[in-house]
């Protein structure tokens, strides 16, 4: 986060909210995200127009429309890219990645992989229901290997992908996790994630209502806060996160690595990139 | 065979990798060309990455030297290793002389064929008399004195690359290039080098890659973001330390599905932006530059193009990514394609390049190859280009804010982020003058016709093509085809033909207007091109009224166009 507070205007959550009505089920856990996203904002006291929501494809990646700030919906899997090219070129806006678990963990895996690497000051928010919900209901690579679908009679019988190991194993500098339905705790780590500098990752357990009601409505009781504090050791922190049980919220890990920095900006005229060509 | 309208010297300098061809090669070019002359340098090399063949190309002439002649006057051999992969690249006649390393054997039997002379000199053994003492030092020397060049041009050549610190090495140099002028004073001399013209103004040395990377910066580009790949890496290379000093950032992604998006990213925030590659990296990056033109945000993708499909031939040139550059694009997305003609003109046609994306906020495909992009040339110092405005951008004057209003020119303002008010969201999905999503037939077809407006009654004024002569035979080619084409066309003016060559500049959108105005009564059209397939006849053919008589020559690479290959189809039909 680089913007000074805004000492002179006072924001509320309805700042941060746009005429443009969600396309989300009724019920999808994606509605109280972006709840607690209006209200992290608030909080942070960031005005609207420095504000970047960027996002990829699916139905978590429709929020930058619903949000009053400056949005890129991009192409499928994409939207760390287009979110490190513009905080780059721009340090001075604050910029959230919103992206889903298809999105994010499958087609865009590998940019996740060297998003964590190179740890631009980004805050990264993935809101995972374990599915393809767009279109309809496709194991998604946080699945679980025995969930039967059209597309994957049986189940996948693939182990599932665990996003908080691999975003420590590529070097992310702030971890957490929380549940969509508990508004205050997804807007104080939204807060917490906007506010650690370099790259930030927040998975967001956000139910799907329409394919996955059998094993979701349960989350709301699965879910519960960390037993153990913060950790800013990626060795215990290595520890807790692979036997986590999937369920634990929190910031789960707090690193201090250095966010990536542009060169110190020099203001060469371009003519004298001349000088070297001429004989 | 092609008569030169001003006498050139063409040398090929061989050897396996590590026998320093290529920094003999660039000592070459530096020596000849400190002494006056133009000068053009182009690499060839075997696939590994060390060791390998290696070969020089260099051609010399009191004017500007635009391309390869039809053969080389002298191959200088450090070795004779694996050197006929090289054949069909070193034509030679009984013209030529090879000067060689007794020690290396016989040439290869294509060598022989031609009936060049051959000449001895023992680089290696020489080399081991001087302390210090190094082959290609040797072999330059035996060269210099062959061809007229006074040795200390090439030790003051030296001299300058390895610079003043070094003395024991230029001392080192100066024994070893005296030495092989000594060995090779018995020989009868080669083709000679011309004398300069004396000429005013500036002269510059650089490769395409590197003209296309200042252009880009001239241009206003802040922000790159690239992913290595032959043949268009040093675009990369020379521009981030350049960005660096001009207060512009370089990232290099982990792929070019990254790179297009990043530089997607930095354009939104304001930043003008730009990627290079070359065909494979294009093709990942078709699906983004689809979204930058529904988006409507600007970026340049500069196309270094290379022998394809797939891997081709990646060190070597083609004019074969003509077809995904303007038709790879799913759905209906204008968009721009340009094409520089010579190394000079990657300079300004980068910068127009940008312009274009600026002005249109759209993508532009910017086609260099291969055979410009790595070649080095001594030029005239480039004309200084002016393009005006560039972005649209909206400042908030207290109206309300339609980021994709339908104005006539089919361009509206861009909000940056950070200016209040001007919030929108930047969208791949159909969206109405708000970009807010919408699956309604009229946004869509509001949004379509917007955009193909803004591309199709832009004036792109005279840039759209280089126009040089009159006559009833015209040829209509573009990128380094060009070239050849010039100085075929340069030899059979200088015979009486009359002759005019338009060369194209703007590939996309369409010309068909000025294109028809141009070959208006021509007898002929000749058409040249480098690829498998005639995709820019085909593509001329698709938009443009071209008159019946047109006849498309066009063959792949990796082999270059000759002006003799060019002015044998410019003598049929004649």
């Amino acid at each position: 986060m680089n913007m000074p507070l805004d000492v002179e205007r006072v924001f509320k959550p309805a700042d941060y909210k746009s005429a443009v009505k969600p396309v989300w089920c009724p019920g999808c856990g994606d509605h109280s995200v972006l709840l607690s996203f209006q209200r992290a904002m608030a909080e942070l006291a960031l005005a609207p127009e420095n504000i970047a929501v960027v996002s990829g494809i699916g139905c978590s990646s429709r929020i930058p429309a619903y949000a009053n700030c400056y949005g890129f919906h991009g192409v499928h899997g994409r939207s760390l890219t287009i979110a490190a090219g513009l905080k780059v070129a721009r340090p001075d806006l604050t910029v959230i990645v919103a992206s889903g678990d298809g999105d994010g963990f499958s087609i865009g895996g590998n940019h996740f992989l060297h998003a964590c690497r190179r740890n631009i000051d980004l805050t990264y928010i993935v809101m995972d229901n374990r599915i393809y919900g767009m279109t309809k209901g496709q194991p998604s690579p946080t699945t679980e290997p025995d969930w039967d679908t059209a597309i994957a009679p049986g189940g996948t019988g693939l182990s599932p992908f665990h996003p908080l190991v691999v975003a420590l194993a590529s070097g992310a500098n702030f971890i957490a996790r929380s549940f969509s339905g508990d508004l205050a705790g997804t807007a104080r780590m939204i807060v917490e994630a906007v506010r650690h500098p370099g790259f930030s990752f927040l998975q967001i357990l956000s139910p799907c209502v329409t394919f996955r009601p059998d094993q979701q409505k349960g989350w709301k009781d699965m879910v519960h806060p960390a037993m153990v504090p913060e950790t800013d050791d990626p060795g215990r922190a290595a520890r807790r996160l692979m036997t986590d049980d999937g369920f634990n919220t929190g910031v789960l890990y707090r690193g201090h690595r250095p966010p990536y920095q542009p060169h110190a900006l020099a203001h060469l005229d371009p003519s004298e990139l001349e000088a070297e060509f001429a004989l | 065979m092609t008569r030169q309208t001003s006498p050139t010297l063409s040398v090929v300098l061989t050897g396996s990798g590590g026998a320093g061809v290529m920094t003999a090669g660039q000592t070459l070019l530096d020596a000849v060309t400190g002494g006056g002359l133009y000068g053009l340098m182009t690499r060839s090399t075997g696939p590994q990455i060390r060791g390998g063949e290696a070969a020089a190309m260099l051609r010399f002439g009191p004017e500007p030297v635009l391309c390869h002649g039809d053969k080389f006057d002298v191959l200088v051999a450090f070795d004779f290793e694996n050197l006929q992969r090289f054949a069909a690249e070193i034509p030679m006649d009984a013209s030529g002389l090879i000067l060689a390393d007794p020690a290396a054997g016989e040439p290869p039997e294509f060598l022989l064929k031609t009936g060049a002379r051959i000449a001895h000199v023992p680089f290696a053994k020489l080399a081991k008399t001087v302390p210090g003492g190094r082959v290609s030092m040797v072999a330059l020397g035996a060269l210099a004195k062959l061809i007229g060049l006074p040795e200390e041009a090439i030790v003051g050549a030296v001299a300058k690359s390895v610079g003043k610190k070094k003395p024991e090495a230029i001392a080192a140099s100066e024994r070893g290039v005296l030495a092989g002028a000594a060995a090779a004073a018995d020989i009868a001399p080669a083709a000679r080098l011309a004398a300069p013209r004396p000429k005013p103004g500036a002269r510059w040395s650089l490769t395409g890659n590197e003209a296309v990377g200042l252009g880009a910066i001239k241009g206003g580009v802040r922000f790159v973001a690239g992913y290595p790949i032959t043949p268009a890496t040093e675009i990369l290379e020379w521009m981030a330390p350049a960005l660096q000093k001009t207060g512009g950032v370089l990232l290099q992604a982990e792929d070019e599905l990254a790179s297009i998006n990043m530089i997607i990213g930095g354009s939104f925030g304001g930043v003008p932006s730009l990627t290079a590659t070359s065909g494979p990296g294009l093709s990942l990056m078709i699906e983004s530059l689809g979204l930058a033109v529904a988006s409507e945000t600007p970026v340049v993708v500069v196309d270094v193009m290379r022998s394809g499909p797939s891997t081709g031939i990646a060190t070597k040139s083609e004019q074969s990514d003509l077809n995904i550059a303007v038709y790879g694009l799913h759905g209906d997305a204008p968009h721009v394609v340009v094409a520089p003609l010579d190394i000079g003109d990657c300079v300004a046609t980068a910068q127009w390049a940008v312009h274009l994306a600026e002005s249109l906020q759209t993508p532009v495909i910017m086609l260099s190859d291969q055979a410009m992009g790595q070649a080095r040339a001594v030029i005239d110092k480039p004309a200084d280009a002016h393009f005006g405005a560039g972005r649209l951008t909206w400042a908030n004057a207290g109206e309300s804010y339609a980021r994709y209003a339908l104005t006539e020119s089919g361009v509206s303002a861009m909000a940056l982020p950070g200016v209040a008010g001007g919030q929108y969201t930047a969208d791949g999905l159909t969206h109405n003058v708000k970009g807010t999503p919408s699956s309604q037939a009229r946004d869509h077809i509001d949004q379509l016709d917007k955009r193909r407006r803004k591309i199709e009654s832009f004036d792109y004024g005279a840039h759209w093509a280089e126009i040089d002569g009159e006559g009833d035979t015209v040829i209509v080619t573009w990128g380094s085809v060009s070239l050849p084409v010039r100085e075929a066309v340069a030899a059979a003016r200088a015979d009486g033909a009359r002759i005019k060559i338009v060369a194209l500049r703007l590939i996309s959108p369409a010309q068909p207007d000025k294109l028809a105005a141009e070959v208006a009564g021509a007898r002929r059209v000749l058409i040249f091109e480098q690829n498998h397939s005639g995709q820019f006849w085909r593509y001329l053919r698709a938009h443009c009224d071209l008159p019946a008589h047109v006849t498309p020559i066009y063959r792949s690479g990796p082999l270059p166009f000759r002006p003799g290959e060019i002015r044998d189809h410019l003598m049929k039909d004649a």
